[in-house]
């Protein structure tokens, strides 16, 4: 008998050749909601010519492998056509996604044209019974919803770590089921072009040991200055969060975050950053990170190290003539 | 190109948010509206398009919070018409019926391309852009930070993935587009510019028509996250608070 009906999915997203690691963040939660639920955890991949990935989602009890010329770019529309035609068939109870580029666009059209419910940027999710409780982030972080889903199959979007990606990785082979696209994809409405990489040339932030990182809370292109001459009396680079880039005071190769860039130095001091699940993806594994910002249920404090709940401008004067102290001067 | 850009207002962060004694929505007394940011930038790749490749612009939205003020500096920063949906329930609706009310006024004389946030801060129940693409059966593509429109019936977006890796999608129009960024930033016009067009220029509104959606996700209770859960908070005056953080520093070899 098939245990469709409380089956989990799982949308696997890749790039380049590569699963996203928050696929696996969404793996390891999926096998415990599986459990949960008494259904089966299914990765579904869909792409052309990637089989060997399959490989290492051994997490899962299937996987539904899809391979289709059609597929072998992302696109919402190709994508979204076949999950939608392949749950209309399996009826599984949960469709996790990323909250992420892909997974928002996929979340969003395939519920909307199944006109099943859509919970997004969940960090929590319980199952009661047979009902799916979830806990969506609002507001950038301060506000968190409980909420409970109804109908028959629901899908989610899943804040990048919420969970952990190790429950999510497995040596073993898991099941592969190969399938042809479901739906013609010869007709649709978009295509991918080209693939365009990052800008090269400026200061490269991922290779910088400590990054002055600001966000909404600089106010002012004047006041950058501060940020850097801080960064240049610790040895490190300015980086920021969407909001300054996208004044345009600093460049694309200086965001930090989803869909800017990873980064690890060995201290990361956040200055006006409020701690949106945006930016935190990108700079959550900092060895060390002081957080700066006048709000003291800002997110970033879930985050950082150290808080200092204070007007960073404050704080900054001081902070970098302790440091000017400290630093020889040339003799 | 006939272009129509959706506007909504989402609730001011610089306000302290709190939560009505029903415990299931925001408290609206003291809650100031403003527009969503991402629809901010839309609006702005709008005016783009239209400045490089001609066409209408129109602004819409439904009646909540500063509407009517987003939407006369929309004609103020040069959109073409603007229109107000009105009879909106004051707590404002969920994002899938929102869409379901754009799609059912959209759907009478679809415009070539479709313009909103790709996600609004109060996002629960779904992302509206995506989703009247869902209802309304159009190609859809979001979390773009740049639209152009090379050729006719077709547009050409830049689609942002992790690691500043984008990818550049050709759509055939009409189509819905859920805007990250625009490419520059949204542009300002000083406030007597949207006094003039209070003056000079009229909001048409229209009732917004009445839809059925699925019953949706419920809320159990809305709350706020505990304050810093993992940082060890600093106490001080800032010249205390700096000593602290140098010493930090300090212990882990990162000034001398």
């Amino acid at each position: 008998m098939s245990t469709s009906g409380q089956d989990v999915w799982v949308y696997v997203e890749h790039l380049k050749g590569q699963v996203a690691g928050h696929t696996y963040e969404l793996l390891g939660k999926g096998r415990e909601i599986a459990g949960a639920l008494g259904g089966r955890l299914v990765a579904v991949l869909a792409g052309s010519e990637v089989q060997p990935l399959a490989g290492t989602l051994g997490v899962a009890d299937s996987v539904l492998y899809v391979e289709d010329a059609g597929l072998a770019e992302f696109t919402p529309e190709g994508h979204g056509a076949v999950l939608r035609a392949l749950a209309e068939k399996d009826l599984p109870r949960l469709m996790l996604f990323g909250a992420t580029s892909a997974g928002m666009d996929l979340a969003a059209l395939v519920s909307a044209t199944m006109g099943i419910p859509l919970v997004v940027n969940c960090k929590e999710i319980v199952i009661e019974g047979d009902r799916v409780v979830v806990t969506s982030q609002m507001c950038g972080g301060k506000l968190l919803g409980e909420v409970e889903t109804v109908g028959k199959m629901v899908a989610l979007t899943v804040l990048p770590g919420a969970f952990p990606s190790q429950k999510g990785l497995s040596d073993q082979a898991p099941a592969v089921q190969k399938l042809l696209s479901p739906v013609l994809l010869d007709r649709l409405r978009m295509r991918v072009t080209r693939l365009l990489e990052p800008e090269a040339g400026d200061v490269d932030i991922t290779r910088a040991p400590v990054l002055v990182a600001i966000g909404r809370g600089i106010q002012r292109q004047d006041n950058l200055p501060l940020a850097e001459e801080l960064a240049g009396l610790l040895g490190g680079a300015v980086c920021a969060s969407r909001p300054v880039i996208d004044q345009g005071w600093l460049p694309l190769t200086r965001q930090v975050g989803k869909s800017g860039m990873v980064v690890k130095p060995k201290f990361y001091l956040a200055l006006g950053i409020s701690g949106a699940s945006e930016h935190v993806e990108g700079m959550k594994e900092s060895e060390l990170t002081i957080a700066v910002n006048s709000d003291p249920r800002a997110p970033i404090f879930d985050v950082a190290d150290y808080g200092v709940a204070a007007d960073m401008f404050d704080l900054l004067p001081t902070l970098i003539e302790e440091l000017r102290a400290r630093t020889p001067s040339p003799s | 190109m006939n272009i129509v850009v959706l506007l909504s207002m989402v609730p001011d962060l610089v306000e302290e948010l709190e939560i009505a004694p029903s415990g299931v929505a925001l408290d609206t007394q003291w809650l100031r509206y403003l527009l969503s940011e991402s629809d901010d930038h839309a609006l702005e790749q709008a005016l783009l398009l239209k400045e490089r490749h001609g066409g209408r612009v129109v602004a819409m939205a439904l009646d909540r919070g500063e509407a009517e003020e987003a939407l006369y500096t929309a004609l103020a920063r040069g959109a073409d018409e603007a229109v107000k949906l009105t009879g909106i329930p004051e707590e404002g609706l969920g994002k899938r019926a929102a869409a379901a009310v754009f799609g059912a006024v959209l759907k009478e004389s679809p415009p070539d391309l479709i313009l909103a946030g790709v996600q609004a801060i109060d996002d629960m129940d779904g992302h509206t852009a995506g989703a009247l693409a869902g209802l309304l059966g159009l190609p859809y593509v979001g979390v773009t930070r740049s639209v152009d429109a090379p050729g006719a019936g077709k547009v050409l977006v830049q689609k942002e993935y992790p690691g500043g890796l984008a990818a550049e999608i050709e759509v055939d129009l009409p189509a819905v587009v859920g805007v990250l960024s625009a490419p520059q930033p949204p542009r300002y016009v000083p406030v007597a510019r949207i006094r003039e067009a209070r003056k000079t220029k009229t909001i048409s509104e229209r009732e917004a028509p009445s839809v059925a959606v699925p019953e949706g996700p419920v809320i159990r209770r809305l709350f706020k996250p505990e304050p810093a859960e993992r940082a060890e908070m600093l106490d001080g005056t800032p010249e205390e608070m700096a000593k602290q953080i140098v010493t930090i520093l300090e212990s882990r070899g990162l000034v001398r």
